[in-house]
């Protein structure tokens, strides 16, 4: 459904995201993991068309059904497609919506704008529908409000309603829970879940929560400084991640594992700030098990959907 | 050591309409708790739980509407911001946003030394050099300035302004919430080291229940400014016994259980947790 | 950045010409000489003479001393009540900030030139007074300032934690506010300088700042208004000079502005 290929994302001279290739097929739920400064959000805002101005993507982005490559498209083609095929919920809804207009009219909007609606009266049906499936209580009041009488998770599920108007092909979450408290966290993980399911439609989800990205998908791709250094099905990756980064934040975010000492598996170091990743293998710098093969860029070893980028894979060569 | 009783701190929002009265906002309710010295204390709540206001008014920052705060049986409210030297010395906050608890314009050896200043404690030089050979920080990071340092680090320095008075009693408001998983760890071993060297009474606050379970050993729950379970915390963690804190277990994915087939509609129903 | 650049080349060569003016100009700029009366530009006199037969160039180089002289006592003044008045409006007592808030709108309201008057009349009309008004007029927008950035200040975490470290009131204003919004001061200090340029060129022009004999740009003006028609040059010449100025001025401020924005601050270390 989606295929992402050799996606290099750059501000200027400073590389941010280098190339990462993958593909969600339909129906598939895909994580997309890493810490901040890993360029997650970038890939998805890159295959989303919806790039910050100084920033520029090479590579190729391609959306089964449309002939050319989203990378490098027209505004126009883009604009077509986005909240129609390609949709995005972000991780702060306060500013992904208009603070001046009833949210009812944002959703009915969504119907309007790719004239999926016959008129207004039929868009506002479909959205006060659409609202009632994301589980908002008293549509007919809720939907008057404006987004800033709306709780944090109230909006949020307003932001997946416009998103799913249009039945997309793909959504896209970038750490659409991440500013929420856990309960409502589990509520709309279980919205967008059900949502795609529903539709069919390909999931790819941005988080940097391990636990969330277990519960959510089924495939799993792990980035760390611009790169993905790890991908595969999720039972397989997070029970025996084969990189060392992949280890490393397993064992770290393991709060019920600790050494003979009490003590939680840390990995050294801290995350580089974009562009100061080392060269050769981006973990390098932190991984315990570096050497000077490691000044090497690794090769991705393994098959496309379910492979590393590591020289030394945990339970290889040791 | 620090005695909460019928907490209550109510705050008047600013005017909408010169027709209507102010509205407001309970942030706490009748609260009361004791902390043992020695304890490392879990405070639970998701936002809006009063959590952060309970903090302030621990660490005499702000004053209560109801209720009285004591700290080894003087009392914390009431007084003056000149007349709480005895609380400033023994009881310090780390506060959960690394970079915005550090002021940008200062050196971190000043950061650091702050508290000494505030309160004419001599020997601060050395007491700096002490301090961040004791939080992990290379000997010349006094010179520099926050920014140049990562999230983690910045959390490093806060610890370390926060050792600087040689306190009784850490607060930490949600110390690793901001930080990377890959460093959070880092941190939250860091403080353990920390508390357990210095022999600290410890008061964390968090919205994470797994984390407190690492760290503390007993909790208290908080929600919409009222105190609803408290325990030792993993009793509170296995059974626990208001279905608020049964909703926050349930509702906080976990990586065990979602690889063990806990799926997302599995996390909001009420089926028992494998 | 390219605000900041123009700003400041424009502003370094006002002061250089300032500062040249005191070791040496091309003639001496209040030389009268009925025969040189209104030449037009020549080798000798670049820029030409005035109707009493002045050079120029020579009485737009020590004007240029004039006007930052003008620009040191208004901005000084003005930054140096506003600041701590507006501070003190944040961080004091709240009913004193109330006071000192209403008080500062009424000033607010108060044209300046008014008061710059009214200090004429009172205590005769010099470039001094002229610009201890135009400073005590723009103390409001500095106290506004002031204000509104401490305010942001006192709630950043950091002074939460000062709280909590021991610290108390006025100590966190030295220590944290005022280190905090130096930068924002700054920027308002060379866009005030800029306006209080203009203002003392009215004034002068008005016959209530700058007095005879001592150059000002604002004075060249007033002299020249009779022979608009026939001499434009004796007009155009400080004209372009003030808005030179000013435009200097502004675009500095714009420029320092952009460099102390602590979003854009972030940016950078982040980046």
């Amino acid at each position: 459904m989606l295929k992402v290929d050799g996606l290099c994302v750059a501000a200027g001279e400073l590389p941010l995201v280098s190339d990462v290739s993958f593909t969600v097929g339909s129906g598939e739920r895909v994580g997309l993991i890493g810490e901040s400064g890993s360029g997650k959000s970038l890939t998805a805002s890159a295959v989303f068309g919806l790039l910050p101005d100084d920033v520029t993507a090479a590579g190729s982005v391609r959306l089964d059904g449309v002939a050319e490559d989203l990378v490098g498209a027209s505004e126009n083609l883009l604009s077509r497609l986005r909240g129609s095929r390609l949709a995005m919920v972000f991780q702060e809804p306060m500013t992904a919506l208009n603070p001046s207009m009833r949210v009812v009219d944002q959703v009915a909007e969504a119907r309007l704008i790719h004239r999926t609606a016959g008129d207004r009266a039929a868009a506002h049906r479909d959205a006060l529908r659409l609202l009632e499936q994301v589980r908002l209580r008293d549509v007919a009041e809720l939907g008057n409000a404006y987004p800033h009488q709306l709780s944090g998770g109230q909006r949020q599920r307003v932001l997946l309603a416009i998103a799913l108007a249009n039945d997309p092909d793909v959504l896209i979450c970038d750490e659409p829970t991440t500013a929420l408290d856990v309960t409502v966290q589990a509520q709309l993980l279980d919205l967008i879940v059900k949502g795609v399911k529903e539709r069919d439609a390909s999931l790819l989800f941005i988080t940097h929560d391990l636990a969330v990205v277990a519960t959510v998908c089924e495939r799993v791709l792990v980035m760390y400084g611009g790169r993905i250094v790890e991908s595969g099905l999720v039972a397989e990756v997070l029970t025996s991640p084969k990189h060392r980064y992949t280890k490393g934040l397993l064992d770290a975010s393991d709060l019920e594992s600790v050494d003979e000492r009490g003590r939680l598996h840390a990995i050294a170091g801290a995350v580089p700030a974009a562009g100061q990743f080392p060269s050769g293998c981006v973990f390098r710098n932190r991984c315990p098990r570096a050497d000077d093969r490691c000044r090497v860029q690794p090769p991705w070893f393994g098959e496309p959907t379910a492979g590393h980028a590591c020289w030394h894979p945990v339970g290889g060569d040791e | 050591m620090i005695k909460v009783e019928n907490l209550s701190r109510v705050y008047r929002r600013s005017r909408t309409s010169p027709l209507r009265p102010r509205a407001e906002v309970h942030a706490l309710r009748d609260v009361s708790f004791e902390i043992e010295a020695g304890r490392r204390f879990g405070i639970v709540g998701e936002s809006g739980s009063g959590k952060s206001t309970l903090v302030r008014l621990i660490a005499g920052l702000d004053q209560p509407t109801a209720g009285a705060v004591t700290f080894d049986g003087q009392r914390v409210d009431g007084r003056s911001e000149r007349r709480l030297s005895f609380l400033r010395r023994d009881l310090q906050v780390v506060f959960q946003d690394p970079t915005g608890s550090l002021d940008p314009r200062m050196r971190v050896r000043d950061i650091i030394a702050e508290p000494l200043v505030a309160q004419r404690i001599p020997g601060q030089a050395e007491r700096v050099a002490e301090l961040l050979a004791a939080v992990g920080l290379p000997a010349d990071a006094g010179r520099r300035f926050p920014h140049q340092f990562s999230g983690g680090q910045r959390q490093r320095i806060s610890l370390a302004r926060a050792l600087a008075p040689k306190p009784r009693v850490l607060v930490a408001d949600e110390p690793v919430s901001a930080l990377d998983v890959s460093v959070r760890a880092q941190i939250l071993n860091l403080l353990s080291d920390l508390v357990e060297q210095f022999a600290l009474t410890l008061v964390f606050v968090s919205h994470d229940l797994s984390v407190v379970r690492h760290v503390c050993d007993t909790v208290a729950v908080l929600r919409s400014g009222e105190l609803v379970e408290i325990g030792d915390v993993e009793q509170v963690y296995r059974e626990p016994r208001h279905p608020y804190t049964r909703q926050l277990v349930q509702a906080a994915p976990t990586l065990r259980g979602a690889l063990s087939g806990v799926t997302a509609a599995d996390l909001i129903s009420e089926r028992k947790r494998p | 950045m390219r605000n900041l650049v123009i700003g400041a080349v424009l502003v370094g060569l006002i002061v250089l010409a300032a500062l040249i003016s005191f070791l040496w100009t091309p003639f001496d700029p209040t030389q009268v000489d009925a025969a040189l009366r209104l030449q037009g530009p020549s080798g000798a006199h670049w820029l030409g003479t005035d109707r009493f037969g002045r050079d120029l160039v020579s009485q737009l180089m020590v004007g240029a001393r004039t006007t930052l002289y003008v620009g040191v006592v208004a901005v000084g003044v003005a930054a140096v009540i506003g600041t701590p008045l507006g501070v003190f409006a944040a961080a004091g007592p709240r009913w004193l900030g109330e006071i000192v808030l209403r008080a500062n709108d009424i000033m607010l309201a108060f044209p300046a030139l008014l008061l710059a008057i009214m200090f004429g009349a009172a205590f005769g009309a010099s470039t001094l007074t002229a610009m201890v008004a135009i400073g005590i007029a723009t103390v409001p927008s500095f106290a506004r300032l002031a204000r509104g950035s401490a305010l942001q200040v006192l709630n950043t975490e950091y002074v939460l934690a000062a709280r909590s470290a021991g610290r108390t009131g006025l100590a966190i204003s030295v220590r944290h506010v005022l280190p905090n919004i130096a930068g924002l001061i700054i920027v308002q200090c060379s866009v005030s300088f800029g306006i209080a340029v203009l203002a003392e060129a009215a004034l002068s022009y008005l016959g209530l700042g700058t007095q005879p004999p001592t150059p000002s740009w604002g004075r060249m003006l007033q002299e020249s208004q009779e022979l608009l028609a026939v001499q434009p040059r004796l007009l155009i010449v400080p004209g372009v000079a003030i808005a030179l100025a000013v435009l200097g001025f502004t675009l500095l401020g714009d420029g320092l502005r952009d460099r102390f924005d602590p979003r854009l601050e972030g940016h950078r270390a982040q980046g």
